[in-house]
């Protein structure tokens, strides 16, 4: 196991070294500079340039930010006077993080639960219901679900509130819209999984022992379809840290999300990379995290990797 | 000797309803079984012969399966065809002990091999004996010993996959005896496996057999193993039981002519070499819409044409053996029936 995990962790320093040499030449090639158009004198501009190091060639530029991004230094930021990205990324990210976990709790739990009674009673209004639930949630766009739930709880029932992160009556709304979708795929895949494993021949024999209904459902059946669940997890993490960048900007949350979109925007070189290296660790990280619980849950994933 | 008689299946009749209209798998299935003995029930694949044993059990899901009318199994004397599925808890592993025939797909992979076989014995029930943890781990860990299986600390919290297919069948043999059952349903519990696994797995079967009295049900297409196990055998075809006999009625007194044809199909080392290995020619009867006559009528070269019109009633051969045939009736042509066994048993 620690094996597994070493190298786990080797492979994702390399992806994250490949990560930043793309996004590093991508940014570099967009059209424009980060500061054109600006009313400045060519002075001025040269030394903001020699300041962020524009002179020095792009190799050169490349080393530099390699170097100081070793050191745990993201840079500074072009646009916000004095602003250096770490502190932008740590004044933000808080909310981001809250808002992603309260989302990835609620969709998950209750993609499980809604997937398990819909599997239970297969056929039935209670199964229709979940599939419909399902079906909303996959085809309903974020942004839409967003709207539509601060419509009605925040305007037409007036219970909860449309903006703002202050408390956890502000949370629910936000968290419910990037969740939404994750709660549908998790519990679509449940219901599938559930029913697949009740065919399993180990089921006929808990039944032959005497088990009941309930004792098969809790210790066999669950425990068996919960592991596809727990592979997607990883692919979750990413699509609800992406949802979040919608959802902030509607429930005007003060998250990355904001941050990010005006970075491409302004052309901030050092924030968008520094961002982007910093969503794309905190993404492998969880993805290693999944591939660690999932020989937790699958004991046959643990021999294998052990060997 | 007066032998106490602990299953009593009369009538027996199974059905699914499926889109395709009602298969009925088991037809009108007669049988007894009492304490202590081995009973083989033999047949190719399709004949029933997993229904009529699922169903002594209740296993087989209902709907769409169900029970014909006049279906009646008593095991002790109390009726199982009308036993809810509470009811039905307190029997399943304690009375009556289930091997399934793939021992790979039957273990639960997620959970440790000492839970799996003690889950038996857990619950609260009326007519369980209600054991602490500390109880339960020693009794699952006699029963580990007792089938063979060594390093019973270490195997008690392994995983199914860490086994060996013998050993994981060990294991499913362990879950069925651990209860302490006067009735063992052994579905063809070796076929997934190789051959040498196969005979110590029969084997431990047999000695488990003689420790502790325990009546067996062996399912099998495999006469050979028959022979080694069994005393009374059932040939069943076409969800009908045709003939039924002690081992040596069956093998050197065969009366149907489908036992006959499986006779014949055995591959063996001991007898003529020129002699082609024969065939059954066909293919079993659709039981959508079983036939009028009798089952084997359309696969059977004797076949006469009352065979086709009525099915034929049971005839007694001798003590305990029975086939149902219309070549008993005394009007039929006498036909000599021709096994090389058969021959082998009158030098």
């Amino acid at each position: 196991m620690a094996k597994y995990i070493l190298k786990r962790v080797l492979i994702s320093i390399v992806t994250l070294w490949v990560l930043v040499t793309v996004v590093f030449i991508l940014v570099r090639c967009m059209p424009g500079e980060p500061f054109q158009g600006e009313k400045m004198t060519p002075e001025i501009k040269a030394n903001l340039e020699a300041y962020y190091g524009f002179d020095k060639s792009l190799p050169e530029q490349y080393i530099m930010y390699v170097r100081n991004l070793l050191s745990g230094d993201f840079g500074y930021s072009m646009k916000y006077l004095n602003q250096s990205v770490n502190k932008i990324i740590a004044q933000s990210f808080p909310y981001s993080f809250d808002l992603g976990i309260r989302a990835i709790v609620f969709s998950v739990s209750f993609g499980i639960i809604f997937g398990i009674i819909a599997a239970l009673n297969r056929g039935k209004k209670l199964d229709y219901l979940c599939v419909v639930i399902a079906i909303l949630g996959t085809s309903i766009p974020d942004f839409i679900m967003g709207a539509i739930l601060q419509y009605l709880f925040g305007i037409k029932w007036g219970l909860l509130p449309v903006a703002q992160y202050l408390g956890f009556r502000y949370t629910i709304l936000p968290a419910v819209g990037v969740g939404f979708y994750t709660l549908a795929m998790v519990s679509r895949l449940m219901r599938a999984s559930m029913l697949e494993v009740v065919q399993q021949d180990y089921i006929k024999t808990a039944k032959a022992k005497g088990l009941s209904k309930a004792e098969i459902v809790c210790s066999h059946q669950i425990r068996n379809a919960i592991t596809p669940v727990v592979t997607v997890l990883g692919p979750v993490v990413a699509s609800i840290l992406c949802g979040t960048f919608v959802i902030e900007s509607i429930f005007a949350i003060p998250g990355m999300g904001k941050y990010y979109v005006e970075s491409v925007q302004n052309l901030d070189y050092s924030l968008v990379l520094g961002m982007t290296v910093f969503y794309g660790s905190f993404l492998i990280l969880s993805n290693l995290v999944v591939d660690i619980l999932y020989g937790v849950i699958d004991p046959r994933i643990r021999l294998q990797e052990s060997r | 000797m007066k032998r106490e008689k602990i299953l009593e299946v009369k009538d027996l009749e199974f059905s699914f309803r499926t889109y395709g209209g009602v298969v009925k798998s088991v037809r009108n299935v007669s049988f007894d079984i009492y304490a202590g003995e081995t009973v083989g029930i033999v047949g190719e694949s399709g004949c029933g012969k997993s229904v009529t044993a699922q169903s002594i059990l209740k296993l087989n899901p209902e709907p769409p399966g169900f029970f014909g009318e006049k279906s009646s199994i008593k095991f002790k004397g109390s009726e199982i065809v009308t036993k809810t599925e509470k009811e039905m808890r307190v029997i399943r592993g304690k009375d009556i002990g289930f091997i399934f025939q793939d021992p790979m797909t039957s273990l639960n992979p997620t959970m440790r091999i000492g839970r799996q076989i003690g889950e038996v014995l857990k619950g609260r029930m009326e007519g369980r004996e209600n054991l602490s943890r500390a109880q339960i781990k020693e009794r699952v860990l006699e029963i580990l010993k007792m089938v063979g299986i060594t390093d019973v600390e270490k195997r008690y919290k392994q995983y199914p996959y860490e086994l060996s297919g013998g050993m994981k069948q060990r294991v499913m043999i362990a879950i069925a005896l651990v209860g302490n059952p006067s009735l063992i349903i052994a579905d063809e519990p070796t076929t997934s496996l190789d051959v040498t696994i196969e005979a110590q797995i029969l084997e431990l079967l047999k000695d488990l057999q003689e420790r502790f009295h325990t009546a067996i049900i062996f399912i099998t297409h495999d006469l050979g193993v028959i022979a080694k196990l069994c005393d009374r055998v059932m040939v069943m075809y076409g969800g009908k039981i045709v003939e039924k006999g002690s081992v040596e009625d069956i093998y050197y007194q065969t009366r149907h002519p489908y036992t006959v044809g499986l006779m014949n199909s055995i591959a063996r080392l001991d007898l003529d070499k020129s002699v082609d290995l024969k065939p059954i020619e066909g293919t079993p009867p659709d039981l959508f819409s079983p036939p009028v006559g009798c089952p084997f009528a359309m696969r059977c070269e004797h076949a006469m044409k009352i065979c086709y019109r009525k099915l034929p009633d049971y005839f007694d051969i001798s003590d305990g053996h029975q086939c149902m045939c219309w070549l008993q009736d005394e009007r039929a042509p006498r036909i000599k029936l021709h096994t090389q066994l058969m021959d082998k048993g009158e030098e």
